[in-house]
C-alpha cells in the first residue's frame, strides 16, 4: 500500500513496516540533492517529527515522519550518493524504515490519487 | 511547521513546495531583463531576486550549470545589474575621476583607460555601501553595480558626486560569458577578445553594435561581461547558446561559483557595518590612498579604515572547509570548541561547492580564531560540525592576467 503526505513524503507499508522517502515531485523541486542525513536506528519518531534532512546546493530541507514509529533501518546509499534520491525517489531512494506504532495512522493518509491532484 | 530557531532547515518541503502555500507577488509587480522570453523558452525555473523576475537554474540543474562553467563556457543573464556612467564633458576625464575618488578607497585617477578595478563605496563609518567595478572607457566611466543596491548607489552617486553627470543607462542588457571556452567562444563574434588581459575593458563590435565588453567575472574563471543594447541581446544569447559548448546558467550557479572563488556577495559578506579590512578586501585599497600615500584618505570613513590598515580589526572574513559532509549554511553561529555557548563568529555564506566536492562557506570570525588551520565548530541543527579555517579561494583561479 503506497500512502502520501502533504509534505511530499511517500509510505509503502508492509505489515507494520512502513519505507518511508520523498516523492518525484519533491526530488524535481529540490533539485540535485549532494548531502542526506537519517536518523539513527532505534530512535523512536512522532508524527510530523523532523526524521531526516536533504540537502541541495542551495538549501537544507527536513523531512518528517509521516506516522509515529520506531527507526528500523535506514538506507546507507542514500548517505553515500544523494543523487540516488533524485534518479530513483520512489526506489532504490528510499530513506529509513519504521516499525509502525498505531496503523490508524496510515488510513489517514493520501492515497496516490488525492496527492497527484494536489501537485498536478 | 513552527521553525525552531536552532534549525538551519528552511523546510522547503513543507512550506516552498505545498503549491496551495506558496504566497509570490503577482510576476506583473517583478521586473524582467531582456532575456526574459529566452528564460521561458529554455525552461528556466524562476524566482523573484532584486525585484526582478530572474532564471535560477535551467533543465540542467545547478549542479551541472556549475561544473559546465568551470569545464566549458557558461552563459549568464545579469541583466538587473546596474550600469550607471559618470562622465564630466565641462572639465574632463580627471575630473571625474576625483569625483569618484571622493567616495571610494580606491586609485581611479591612475586607472588607464580601457582599464576596470574592483571598488567599495564606503559611508562615514568605514563600512560598505556596495562593492562595483569602475571602468575608464577614455570619455567617461562605467560602473556596474549590484542589483540589489543600484537604487542605494544611484542615490549616494547623486548627492555625494561633484561636478559629474550621472546617467543610469537604460534598455541595456549585460551578458556574462565564463569558463575556460569563453575566449574562443566570443572570438568567433569578436577575434579582438583573445588579445584582452583580465580587467581589460574595450569598445568592442559584436552583430554590428558597439558593445562594452570586459574581461572579467564573478567565477573565478576566466570570461568576459557584455553590455549590449536590450535590442540585441536576445539575437547574441542565442547566438552564444547555439554553440556546442555554451550552455545557459542561473543564479543558482552563480552563488555556488563565486562561493567557491571566494568572493563577496553583498548583504552576505559585505553590509553598511562591515569594512573593507574586517572584509579582507585590503588589496582594493591602493597604496595612494592608503597613510602616506600621495592621496591618503579623502574617502568616507577613511579614519576607520586607515587605522583598521595600521592596527588590525576585531574580526576578520575566512573560508570555512567543513571536516565532515554536512554543509555548513548561512547563519549558523561559530564556537571555539562543542562546549562554549559564546559564538565567536558567524557563517555568512555557505553551501556545496560542486567542483571542491565538499561543503564550502565563508563567515566572518574573532581575529585571534582567524589563523588558517584553526578548527572552529559550527552549529547545524542543534550539533556541533567541526570546521577548518582557511584562505580563500576553494578553487583555483583562471584569471587571463598580463604576463
Amino acid at each position: 500500500m503506497l500512502k502520501f503526505t502533504k509534505d511530499h513524503e511517500w509510505l509503502r507499508v508492509d505489515g507494520d513496516v512502513a519505507t518511508v522517502g520523498i516523492t518525484q515531485y519533491a526530488q524535481e523541486q529540490l533539485g540535485d540533492l549532494v548531502f542526506v542525513e537519517l536518523p539513527a536506528v532505534g530512535k523512536q519518531l512522532e508524527t510530523g517529527a523532523a526524521a531526516a534532512v536533504v540537502e541541495s546546493v542551495k538549501a537544507a530541507s527536513d523531512v518528517y515522519a509521516p506516522v509515529s514509529g520506531e527507526v528500523t533501518q535506514v538506507n546507507e546509499s542514500a548517505v553515500s550518493e544523494p543523487g540516488l534520491v533524485n534518479s530513483d525517489p520512489m526506489g532504490k531512494g528510499w530513506l529509513f524504515k519504521l516499525k509502525i506504532a498505531d496503523p490508524a495512522q496510515v488510513a489517514g493518509l493520501m492515497d496516490e490519487g488525492a496527492y497527484q491532484a494536489l501537485t498536478g | 511547521m513552527s521553525h525552531d530557531s536552532g534549525r538551519t532547515t528552511d523546510g522547503s518541503l513543507r512550506n516552498g513546495l505545498d503549491p496551495s502555500s506558496v504566497v509570490r507577488p503577482p510576476s506583473s509587480t517583478l521586473k524582467r531583463t531582456p532575456l526574459h522570453d529566452l528564460h521561458v523558452e529554455l525552461g528556466a525555473r524562476l524566482a523573484p531576486f532584486a525585484g526582478y523576475e530572474m532564471p535560477i537554474n535551467f533543465k540542467d540543474g545547478v549542479l551541472k550549470e556549475h561544473l559546465h562553467t568551470r569545464a566549458a563556457a557558461g552563459l549568464f543573464d545579469v541583466s538587473h545589474m546596474g550600469q550607471l556612467v559618470v562622465r564630466s564633458p565641462s572639465q574632463g576625464i580627471r575630473q571625474a575621476a576625483c569625483a569618484l575618488e571622493a567616495l571610494v578607497p580606491v586609485d581611479v585617477l591612475d586607472l588607464p583607460r580601457g582599464r576596470q578595478r574592483y571598488a567599495l563605496f564606503t559611508n562615514s563609518t568605514g563600512g560598505v555601501i556596495d562593492d562595483l567595478m569602475i571602468a575608464n572607457l577614455g570619455e567617461y566611466f562605467m560602473l556596474i553595480a549590484n542589483a540589489s543596491r543600484k537604487e542605494e548607489d544611484e542615490e549616494h552617486l547623486r548627492a555625494a558626486l561633484i561636478g559629474c553627470e550621472l546617467d543610469r543607462l537604460h534598455d541595456r542588457a549585460l551578458l556574462a560569458l565564463q569558463g575556460p571556452k569563453a575566449e574562443q567562444v566570443l572570438g568567433h563574434f569578436a577575434p579582438e577578445v583573445a588579445a584582452m588581459d583580465f580587467m581589460d575593458v574595450r569598445l568592442v563590435s559584436i552583430l554590428g553594435e558597439g558593445c562594452v565588453v570586459s574581461r572579467s567575472g564573478y567565477t573565478g574563471e576566466d570570461g568576459f561581461e557584455i553590455s549590449i543594447s536590450a535590442a540585441n541581446a536576445q539575437t547574441l544569447a542565442r547566438k552564444l547558446l547555439d554553440h556546442p559548448d555554451v550552455a545557459p546558467v542561473g543564479l543558482g550557479a552563480r552563488d555556488s561559483l563565486r562561493l567557491e572563488a571566494g568572493l563577496c556577495l553583498y548583504g552576505c559578506e559585505l553590509d553598511a557595518s562591515i569594512t573593507p579590512v574586517e572584509a579582507a578586501l585590503e588589496w582594493a585599497i591602493q597604496k595612494c590612498r592608503r597613510q602616506g600615500g600621495r592621496r591618503e584618505g579623502g574617502f568616507p570613513g577613511a579614519d576607520v579604515i586607515l587605522g583598521q590598515l595600521a592596527s588590525g580589526t576585531q574580526r576578520r572574513r575566512v573560508g570555512l572547509r567543513s571536516k565532515e559532509r554536512t554543509p555548513v549554511r548561512a547563519g549558523s553561529a561559530l564556537y571555539h570548541d562543542e562546549q562554549s555557548q559564546t559564538p565567536l563568529g558567524k557563517v555568512t555564506s555557505g553551501g556545496f561547492g560542486p567542483t571542491v566536492n565538499a561543503p564550502v562557506a565563508m563567515g566572518y570570525v574573532a581575529s585571534a580564531a582567524s589563523n588558517p588551520g584553526t578548527t572552529l565548530f559550527a552549529e547545524v541543527r542543534g550539533k556541533r560540525v567541526p570546521v577548518e579555517v582557511g584562505t580563500f579561494p576553494f578553487v583555483p583561479l583562471h584569471y587571463k592576467r598580463r604576463k
